[in-house]
């Protein structure tokens, strides 16, 4: 089982939390804090994998995360989970992103934290793993979309023009600004399935 | 209207959306909190608005603001509301708030049941899936029971996608409510062979998480997911299912063996590493398995363990983690394999990954051995003074306790080091493991009696330098020790050389800031350190020494009697007092010593933790009962609380000062009166113990304790552990040196040591078998007598998981069904919730449902499946000449099973795990086991006969397997002709046992056929339940379909409360073509003693593509006297009981030309006609059974040349001769 998943960045700003066991707000922003503490302080050419969060769990659960520029996907499992086999999960769920969002950075994760679930939902549901084919993620992700823009999305036309109209306002569209290095580089592992 | 339509969208255009609440948060980086509850407050604003497209933008947002760390659960309902919009878009929206927020405790949750069960069988398969979703992370077992039965229809729904979610939702409700369980097992074991591989992971998953936990109940699927795995490509499902195997192969060796091809070929053939690292995970497991007790396969394991050390020993960090997590596994039951490798782990010590570390401390642990015990230990103390987290070095410290005293201590030779060790740990500053500490020295004090001497020394040091210790006592856990050291110095004074300084440190007045439990401890040392100096003082003859102690004791003791924590207050008055007696009888000249020396007199043995609760209770004592009646408060004067350690003999036993009488008491009691209330600081709710020291009477007197703040940390005159190792190096040299002497000398052996050094006199050459220094007395006596043997205590009863420990081999009965919604008319009515106003069609029907009736979907495969295999069982049980009980193809239908079912579950993974295997070729035979006595390899041959050697000549056996296969092979190729007739009431004549059912055919047409089955029902003496399955045989849906019977006297259909006795039932469930279910139908039922017949008839629209027509068919219900009869096992000796009463009417009957086996003969009755077998003898054989109202029908079989006589006994003669008559129908039809 998996007990939570937890993306946060390089300054231990969460991205997207999903706890599938029940934990009060403060303490989940406890376990963050916990979690971003142990793992920040790894160098990057350690193992993935990691012991003794005392907050979430017991000796039977380990965190197994992997670093990407500028994020951290970290997600605490117990023993009944191949150690590797999340690791590719992990692998398998980012590069999902990637294709969801075409070429995935921080700001994507952001804005569009409630995509992210929706995406992370066919991968994984209560805690276990649903599916790990990405072709057939993908293929539910698209389709979902699409049944949301049918019924007009959330924010319908005029909303979004008011958006844009807002955003002319900004001193900086995130879009735009260059922040280096932050797209999560994707490296070519052999895929998993 | 239009105009408001207008006006809301306007509003909308300036609503803040997601990226605008995200844009904003970051544009307000200086007062965020200022600007987020300004949001919070707009979201507020939103969400009292009608607009439900507003009302999702706002919960959309405060999902966002939950991550945030904002507790949002005050927007429970408007969550709800979202959730039951129509529109997709919203709906999940509102369930991904909701699985982000809610959970057991939200109030709110019990409005969803209605609106996530409309949502599961909405049309749109996204809908439905995202209910699952958002279920799967807050169901309760309220949610759980109600719709249990909802996600197993959703189980078999047409979509893979939502298949899939449903199984994997699943394992949630099982959690959740136990109780579905066992009704909805077989339709998850039938998931395992869906067409889609989604789906078929999905349950490969539940079943896994289940198995994990009990893996014994899953041990028969181990067939199945052997077949799984040599088919499946899939690696995730690979790896849960060896991960799996991984679990099941300690329970059952054989399987191990089976195993072992199959996963060095994956081992070879795969390139996933993840895979890899299971498959050999796996395959340690099997080689441990195998290899306890059987030294030939430590090979294999040293094999193993050099193919980890090439892992360890890799550059990629996860590797090298992997590696030691699974030599970890190898270490528990081979130590020795894993030791030679010691170099390499201690190098991961260094290793800059905390997490390889961490790994390598834990294989530590079980590389030590006397040798190189204090080697290791050094090493670890250098990592402690080297690590920088407190948490790594408090894992160091746990695991130098853990490594030392293992096995009872079993590894160290030399106690003062272990000391030392100990005295240096708690120079640690932080840690919180200074009880575990304290424990320690209180053990090794206790159970070494040699090393005391040592042990109080270092004590009395730390005692006097407890400032060092107890800098900061309020986060420092190292204050723990001084409790330990206190109660040792305290218990074994006699050690101490100069107890006078060990009293002083133990009184002075910094004491007080310590916690409660440790000053409690102090005061109750001083008094005995006290009697030691006394008896010693006195002892010289210096009874002016002697008074000054207890001077110095009276000045002390008021400090503690003042302490703000009552434990302590109560033991220093109490001491007070008695000092103060003594002081009384020294001024009158008696020599007191030895009274209060007497006083503390007496061992104090270990106990072990367990051992209260293991005396057994003895007989005809109630522990509930009140000895005498209860007193208003309950007072235990003179049980002295000790944390650790308990008395052997009751404290009362022990000698007594003079007792102290009424008036005395009395007195003392006003004399501390009016000393508190002269004392203008006694305040009830005592002030600061500081302040209190300060005012006490005699502030001039008070000797002032000198405060070295400088003293460096390490304290002058404590030994370093290091110079034990060295001292110990030279210990052993002599000892060595002392082996060779006794050699010449024999009788010179013992007592050459200086104090506490015993030898042991057994020797060996061995380097291992080094004499401990000092020897552990582990009393035998820590249990107390008849202690009971149980392992019960191991398990937590709060486990969750022990709730799935269920058989799942058993047969279903009535019981175990998934509860079905039934109508409530008053609930709808009374609440008019606006989302729940909305009733569905299908809910308005459900007021007809039945509450009993249960869904059943088969699948012709899975049928056609288990027919081979229990003949297959059949056959094997037949072979094995064990057949005790014959045992009928029980599982042909779940509900119909007799109890003889589970034996052949056993005997059926019993032949796949003994029989065949060539492991390559073993997916075939799973479907067929017959050819597997053709192309066997001898070494299976040997193999099984290894594990049946006992049962069987060799020989023998492969000839009659021969025989057997060949007419098996017939079997088979008739066996598929008869398929087609399968559900009816047909029985093939086939060697082997056949298969059998015992549903009869009610009624049938063109559209539709209706089998059935019925029950007795166990719960109830006057109902049976029919079990009817309906058979879509036509090409057209079939819908509203109503069952209903024209009801006898004496028997009559249970209808839903407020039906007439005319209305029909309606069947809950429709049928696509070429689909079957099953419904059940409870009737209760008078007299049972006369078969009854019923008419009946069902209604039924038939909907094809150019309109519906209403059908109907006639059919007439057989209620047979058999059916009121019900399986129930007994025991010879009640049988034989039952017919020496005399009670019963005999009946007889005589079946000729009965040419069966008598076993099949036997199985026909036990199965047909619900008997059990008692007892069988050659070929004859008892039986016994009950009917529903509790008449009990004994049967004696006995069988000749062709003929079989039954002689039948039962209390009701008439049930009797109908159920002869059935019994002989029965082989009438089939002979």
């Amino acid at each position: 089982m998996i007990k939570s998943i937890l993306i946060f960045n390089n300054h231990g700003k969460p991205r997207l939390i999903r706890f599938y066991q029940f934990f009060p707000e403060d303490m989940q922003q406890q376990i963050i804090r916990e979690t971003f503490h142990l793992v920040s302080k790894r160098d990057d050419n350690v193992c993935n994998f990691l012991e003794g969060g005392s907050l979430i769990g017991g000796s039977d659960y380990k965190l197994i995360y992997r670093h990407y520029a500028t994020l951290y996907f970290v997600f605490c499992v117990d023993s009944c989970e191949s150690e590797l086999g999340i690791l590719d999960l992990i692998q398998v769920f980012v590069e999902t992103l990637d294709k969801c969002f075409e070429n995935v950075c921080e700001l994507d994760l952001i804005f569009h934290v409630d995509k992210v679930h929706y995406i992370l939902q066919q991968v994984v549901m209560g805690g276990m793993v649903l599916e790990t084919n990405m072709n057939e993620i993908v293929a539910q992700v698209e389709n979902q979309n699409r049944l949301e823009k049918s019924e007009g999305g959330l924010s319908a036309a005029p909303a979004r023009a008011v958006s844009a109209v807002k955003n002319m306002n900004l001193p900086e569209i995130p879009r735009n600004i260059n922040i280096g290095d932050i797209n999560i580089k994707v490296p070519n592992l052999s895929p998993f399935v | 209207m239009a105009l408001k339509m207008v006006k809301g969208s306007i509003d909308r255009m300036f609503d803040k959306n997601l990226q605008d609440l995200v844009r904003g948060i970051r544009n307000h980086k200086e007062d965020e909190a200022k600007f987020i509850s300004a949001c919070i407050d707009e979201i507020k604003h939103e969400l009292k608005q009608d607009n439900i497209a507003v009302k999702a933008n706002a919960v959309c947002k405060l999902t966002y603001l939950q991550m945030l760390g904002y507790d949002v659960s005050w927007a429970a309902f408007n969550i709800i509301e979202v959730m039951s919009s129509s529109k997709f878009t919203f709906k999940r929206i509102g369930y991904l708030a909701a699985s982000q927020c809610f959970h057991e405790g939200t109030d709110v949750i019990m409005l969803t049941t209605n609106q996530i069960r409309k949502d599961l069988s909405s049309p749109n398969q996204y809908d439905t899936g995202v209910a699952l979703t958002g279920l799967s992370c807050f169901v309760t077992p309220d949610l759980a029971r109600d719709l249990a039965n909802d996600i197993m229809t959703l189980m078999s729904h047409t979509k893979p996608y939502i298949r899939k979610k449903a199984v994997l939702i699943m394992y949630k409700v099982f959690l959740k409510y136990p109780e579905s369980l066992r009704p909805a097992f077989p339709r998850l074991k039938e998931k395992l062979e869906d067409p889609d591989p989604g789906v078929q992971s999905a349950a490969v998953n539940v079943i896994c998480e289940l198995a994990r936990r009990n893996p014994k109940n899953y041990l028969s699927l181990a067939p199945l997911f052997f077949k799984l795995m040599t088919s499946s490509t899939n690696n995730w499902v690979l790896i849960k299912i060896i991960k799996l195997f991984g679990a099941l192969t300690p329970l059952e060796p054989r399987l191990g063996k089976k195993l072992i091809e199959p996963l060095t070929n994956l081992i070879h053939s795969t390139s996933a590493m993840s895979l890899l690292y299971e498959c050999v995970n796996t395959v340690i497991a099997v080689l441990i398995s195998l290899s306890s007790g059987m030294p030939n396969h430590s090979a294999s394991i040293q094999l193993c363990v050099q193919k980890l050390r090439i892992l360890i020993e890799d550059s990629d960090q996860n590797l090298k983690y992997l590696g030691l997590l699974a030599m970890s596994k190898i270490l528990k039951t081979h130590p020795k394999s894993v030791q030679s490798h010691k170099d390499l782990i201690l190098q991961c010590l260094d290793d800059k990954d905390e997490s390889i570390r961490l790994r390598a401390l834990d294989l530590l642990y079980g590389m030590v051995s006397k040798k190189n015990l204090m080697e290791i230990v050094k090493k670890l103390m250098i990592h402690v003074d080297k690590a920088e987290g407190t948490t790594y070095r408090d894992e160091l410290l746990t695991k130098i306790i853990d490594i030392c005293s293992q096995s009872n201590y079993q590894y160290i030779t030399n106690f003062e080091w272990y000391i030392s060790i100990l005295v240096e740990l708690t120079r640690l500053e932080g840690t919180r493991h200074g009880h575990l500490i304290a424990s320690q020295m209180l053990d090794v004090a206790i159970r070494v009696k040699a090393i005391r001497s040592f042990a109080v020394s270092q004590m009395a040091m730390l005692l006097d330098n407890a400032h060092l210790l107890a800098g900061n006592t309020q986060r420092n856990g190292i204050c723990e020790v001084l409790y330990a050291a206190a109660w040792i110095c305290g218990e074994f004074s006699e050690h101490l050389e100069e107890p006078m300084q060990t009293l002083e440190a133990v009184l002075r007045p910094k004491v007080t800031t310590l916690p409660g439990h440790i000053q409690a401890v102090y005061v109750q040392n001083a008094v005995k350190l006290f009697a030691t100096v006394l008896a010693r003082q006195e002892g010289a003859g210096d009874r002016q020494a002697a008074q000054e102690t207890t001077e110095l004791l009276i000045e002390k003791l008021p400090q503690f009697v003042q302490s703000s924590d009552l434990e302590v207050q109560e033991r220093a008055s109490c001491i007070l007092q008695l000092i103060k007696y003594i002081q009384k009888l020294q001024a009158k000249e008696v020599s007191v010593s030895e009274e209060v020396s007497a006083l503390f007199s007496g061992e104090l043995n270990p106990v072990a933790p367990k051992a209260q609760k293991k005396v057994p209770i003895p007989d005809g004592l109630d522990l509930d009962s009140w000895i005498n009646k209860p007193l208003r408060e309950t007072e235990s004067e003179d049980e002295k609380p000790r944390a650790i350690f308990h008395e052997e003999e009751p404290q009362h036993s022990r000698p007594r000062l003079p007792e102290i009488d009424e008036k005395e008491l009395a007195k003392r009691r006003e004399v501390r009166k009016q000393e508190q209330a002269s004392n203008p600081f006694y305040i009830k709710s005592s002030p600061s113990p500081q302040k209190c020291y300060q005012e006490t009477a005699n502030v001039d007197h008070i000797p002032v304790v000198q405060i070295d703040l400088t003293v460096p940390l390490k304290v002058p005159g404590m030994p370093m552990s290091d110079q034990y190792v060295k001292l110990e190096e030279d210990r052993r040299q002599k000892q060595k040196q002392d082996k060779k002497k006794d050699k010449k000398k024999k009788k010179e052996k013992e007592k050459k040591r200086g104090k506490g050094r015993r030898l042991d006199s057994a020797h060996t050459e061995s380097e291992e078998d080094i004499a401990p220094a000092q020897s552990v007395d582990i009393m035998t006596e820590e249990m107390p007598e008849n202690a009971l043997p149980s392992d019960e205590d191991d398990k937590d009863p709060n486990d969750p998981y022990r709730a799935l420990d269920i058989d799942l081999d058993k047969p279903l009965v009535d019981s175990d069904k998934l509860p079905v919604r039934t109508h409530r008319p008053t609930e709808g009515l009374k609440s008019p919730d606006p989302m729940m106003g909305v009733e569905e069609q299908g809910e308005k029907k459900s007021s007809k449902k039945i509450k009993k009736d249960k869904e059943r979907k088969k699948s012709k495969e899975e049928k056609k499946k288990k027919k081979h295999r229990k003949s297959a069982s059949g056959k094997e049980v037949e072979e094995e000449g064990q057949v005790e009980k014959p045992a009928p193809p029980a599982a042909e239908s779940e509900s119909t099973a007799p109890p003889a079912a589970p034996p052949t579950e056993d005997s059926d993974l019993d032949f796949w795990l003994s029989s065949a295997s060539v492991p390559s070729q073993s997916q075939p035979e799973l479907v067929d086991p017959a050819p597997s006595s053709e192309p066997e390899e001898p070494k299976d041959e040997e193999e099984r006969e290894e594990s049946k050697s006992s049962k069987h000549k060799k020989k023998k056996h492969r000839k009659e397997k021969e025989e057997k296969s060949k007419k098996k092979k017939k079997q088979h190729q008739d066996e598929g002709a008869a398929e087609s007739v399968q559900n009816g009431t047909l029985e093939e004549e086939e060697e082997p046992l056949p298969p059998m059912s015992n549903y009869s055919l009610l009624a049938e047409n063109s559209d539709i056929k209706m089998v059935c089955d019925i029950q007795g029902n166990l719960q109830d003496g006057s109902q049976v339940v029919v079990s009817v399955i309906f058979e879509n045989k036509g090409s057209s849906f079939l819908k509203s379909m109503e069952f209903n019977v024209m009801d006898s006297l004496n028997t009559k259909l249970v209808r839903p409360e407020g039906a007439s006795v005319h209305d029909g039932i309606a069947v809950p469930f429709q049928l696509p073509p070429g689909v079957s279910n099953e419904a059940r139908f409870v009737f209760t039922v008078q007299s049972i003693i006369m078969p009854q017949k019923l008419k009946g008839t069902l209604t039924f629209i038939v909907k094809t593509e150019d309109g519906s027509s209403h059908e109907k068919l006639d059919f007439k219900l057989l209620f047979t006297c058999t059916s009121y009869l019900i399986t129930t096992p007994c025991y010879s000796d009640a049988f034989a009981k039952l017919l020496e009463s005399g009670e019963l009417k005999m009946n007889c009957l005589k079946l000729e030309g009965i040419t069966m086996p008598f076993h099949h003969l036997l199985a026909k009755i036990c199965f047909h006609h619900h008997f059990s077998v008692v007892e069988r003898i050659d070929s004859c054989s008892s039986m016994y059974s009950r009917s529903i109202q509790g008449h009990h029908v004994c049967l004696l079989v006995k069988t000749g040349d062709k003929s079989v006589s039954i002689d039948a006994k039962c209390d009701e003669p008439t049930l009797l001769s109908n159920v002869l008559d059935e019994i002989k129908l029965t082989f009438a039809v089939t002979c």
